[in-house]
């Protein structure tokens, strides 16, 4: 199925300045029971979102008025553990299309990747500077450029390149996905299987 | 030059390699569970395709399944709604469906081995990162998101950039009552959760080599938590003894062309790796975690570490410590615990059950301590009882559940309540894996069963 195109995204942005955010965190496991997908982006960061008695935690990012947008800025090595995807629809499913950080998680990255979500990996001092900057003007605005592979911080000299493969680059900017192009595949995947001994 | 074990089972998979891009890599195995697969068969649907290879799925109930009275209708209505969507995709689908109350239902990745559709040389994925486990057969095995596993379901395939590689060797022989999880999680401790991302592990040495098939399980399930998507280990002896005669095992004829493939599958003496890593296998102590992620583990009579000395944030590791309520400096051994939890995808097969009764045998467990022990399968549970294993958990005060997931991850009732301190021998401890506020010390089968008598942690080897 396809999603939405990726090509240019020029938004302000929520700055979680925590290290190994898990998926665990990003949706909880009691969120899991969906047959469909709809509705993650209510529990996202649930619990730290809510307290126990479900009124809200005022001093997470996610509730403070300052800060909103379309990217998420993460601490690194952001969506470690489970594989479920659902922590990347919870993402998507709030309204970020891009996640900004250091270092990703495997799973999670990929995850990101085949839902239309773009997962940026930045250096870290770029990082530093990206919260930095948004700490310091909440209004800052980050342009990120799928087709030049650029991220920069409006107004600022603030620009760096960042690394993604180009059959992903090209699935995203044109709203591809694995599965049409794997079926395409058809006929090799059956003479391969024809093969097999298992 | 000679080929990795990785690179040997890789490349034979690869159907085509895309010019800066994935492989596209065929799946000889895969396994489905409720809670990662309905939107895939969703996908299915809308697209008004079949799956492909309705042999190679094979689906069971695990994640989001009650641990008593599952002859009952499942009580909570989402999760039942779950199972049920399930079990009707199978059906239509054709796909071999151990659901609840199965003879052959247990955890995904322990009912593979058990019935031999774990294979060596074999392709496996599951929408489960522990789907890792069975690397310890020699099989590239590792988790995927539900976008994949609906490309498994309708082309049998998925797209991959190929890992990097890893090798950890662990030489030296282990001390008494250091387990196969003591060396995985020290192994996460030295690495970090992301020290192996980007990178598939080979684990090589005596100290894997003399592991039985169920600690080289527990082993690989655990690559996960140092962020590589997978590990393995070459088949041997053992590897071939464990898969003998299992129900999906190839056999007669098929057996033997297998084993002359079977046994091809080891890393070539010139190989080369990305990265070479070594531990001496003899100082690994006891160990358990102390923060909120499985690389934050020590050895049980260590103190916990000073913020000053991380490699990370300080801020991100104080927040961890504030979470469990612990100090910088506080010795661990001696902490009270509140919960016990036997089971899970690590340490949920007989041998832990083994591990864990030889040491509460003849003792009672601590009052202020509730113990769940539950099984990672039926056969696993009839094991326990056939062995005599429950009359001596029952005679220390323990009782059995029925398998599953259970407070691994706490999908279904099995919670660890707000604020209380669990000793788990399952493999996440990140802030309530186990329930809303619950605070998680992994551990051994062995450290749980010490810490399950006397209500606090214990070294073992002092009981």
């Amino acid at each position: 199925m396809g999603y939405d195109k990726f090509k240019i995204l020029k938004s302000t942005a929520v700055p979680l300045a925590i290290e190994n955010v898990d998926t665990d965190q990003i949706i909880p496991a009691r969120f899991l029971k969906a047959t469909e997908r709809v509705g993650f982006g209510d529990n996202l960061f649930r619990d730290w979102k809510y307290k126990p008695n479900n009124k809200l935690k005022k001093n997470f990012v996610l509730n403070d008025d300052k800060y909103s947008g379309r990217i998420l800025v993460g601490g690194k090595n952001f969506g470690s553990g489970s594989s479920r995807e659902h922590a990347a629809w919870a993402i998507y499913d709030y309204g970020f299309r891009c996640v900004i950080s250091s270092f990703f998680a495997d799973i999670f990255k990929n995850n990101c990747l085949n839902i239309g979500v773009l997962p940026v990996q930045v250096s870290a001092k770029f990082l530093d500077i990206i919260f930095k900057e948004i700490y310091k003007n909440p209004k800052t605005l980050i342009n990120v450029d799928l087709e030049q592979q650029t991220i920069k911080i409006e107004k600022t000299n603030f620009e760096e390149n960042f690394e993604i493969n180009e059959y992903k680059k090209n699935n995203l900017l044109n709203g591809y996905d694995d599965i049409d192009y794997l079926l395409n595949l058809k006929k090799s995947i059956k003479e391969f299987s024809n093969q097999t001994p298992l | 030059m000679g080929q990795t074990l990785f690179d040997k089972v890789w490349d034979s998979h690869v159907i085509k390699k895309i010019d800066n891009g994935p492989d596209v890599l065929f799946i000889d195995r895969h396994m489905v569970h409720e809670v990662t697969s309905p939107v895939a068969f969703l996908g299915l649907k809308a697209r008004k395709i079949k799956v492909l290879y309705p042999e190679k799925t094979f689906a069971t109930a695990d994640h989001n399944t009650p641990t008593r009275n599952q002859h009952m209708p499942v009580k909570d209505l989402l999760s039942k709604k779950q199972l049920e969507a399930l079990e009707e995709n199978a059906k239509q689908h054709k796909i071999s469906y151990w659901g609840l109350g199965h003879e052959k239902n247990g955890i995904v990745h322990v009912i593979g081995p058990e019935h031999g559709i774990t294979l060596p040389g074999a392709t496996i994925v599951c929408g489960d990162s522990h789907t890792s486990t069975h690397g310890a057969f020699g099989a590239i095995a590792f988790g995927i998101g539900t976008s994949e596993v609906e490309m498994v379901l309708s082309t049998q395939c998925i797209m991959q950039p190929k890992p990097k590689k890893m090798r950890i060797t662990v030489n030296g022989k282990l001390s008494n009552s250091v387990t196969p999880k003591d060396v995985a999680l020290f192994i996460i401790s030295k690495l970090s959760t992301s020290g192996a991302t980007g990178y598939f592990v080979e684990y090589s040495g005596e100290v894997f080599s003399n592991m039985s098939m169920e600690g080289r399980m527990t082993v690989c399930n655990l690559s996960i938590e140092m962020g590589a998507r997978g590990g393995m280990i070459a088949p041997d002896k053992k590897t071939f003894e464990y898969i003998k005669g299992r129900e999906f095992t190839p056999k007669n004829d098929d057996w033997l062309r297998a084993m002359d493939y079977w046994k091809t599958l080891y890393t070539d003496h010139d190989a080369l790796f990305d990265k070479e890593i070594s531990f001496n296998g003899s100082l690994i102590e006891p160990m358990i975690t102390y923060g909120t992620n499985p690389g934050m583990g020590i050895s049980i009579n260590e103190g916990i570490p000073n913020s000053d000395d991380q490699d990370g944030s300080k801020k991100t590791f104080l927040k961890s410590l504030e979470y469990m309520n612990y100090n910088e400096g506080d010795k661990i051994i001696g902490k009270n615990i509140d919960f016990v939890f036997l089971g899970s995808c690590t340490n949920g097969r007989i041998e832990d059950f083994r591990a864990f009764t030889k040491i509460v045998k003849g003792r009672k467990k601590a009052p202020n301590v509730t113990a769940w022990l539950v099984p990672g399968s039926h056969k696993v549970e009839k094991a326990i009882k056939e062995e005599g294993l429950l009359d001596i958990l029952k005679d220390s005060g323990f009782e059995l559940r029925e398998p599953g997931c259970s407070a691994c991850l706490a999908m279904n009732d099995d919670k660890i309540p707000t604020g209380k301190y669990a000793v788990s021998t399952s493999n996440r401890n990140f802030e309530g894996r186990q329930g809303p506020g619950s605070r998680t010390l992994l551990a051994s089968p062995i450290v749980a069963a010490a810490a399950a008598i006397t209500g606090k942690i214990t070294d073992p080897r002092k009981l």
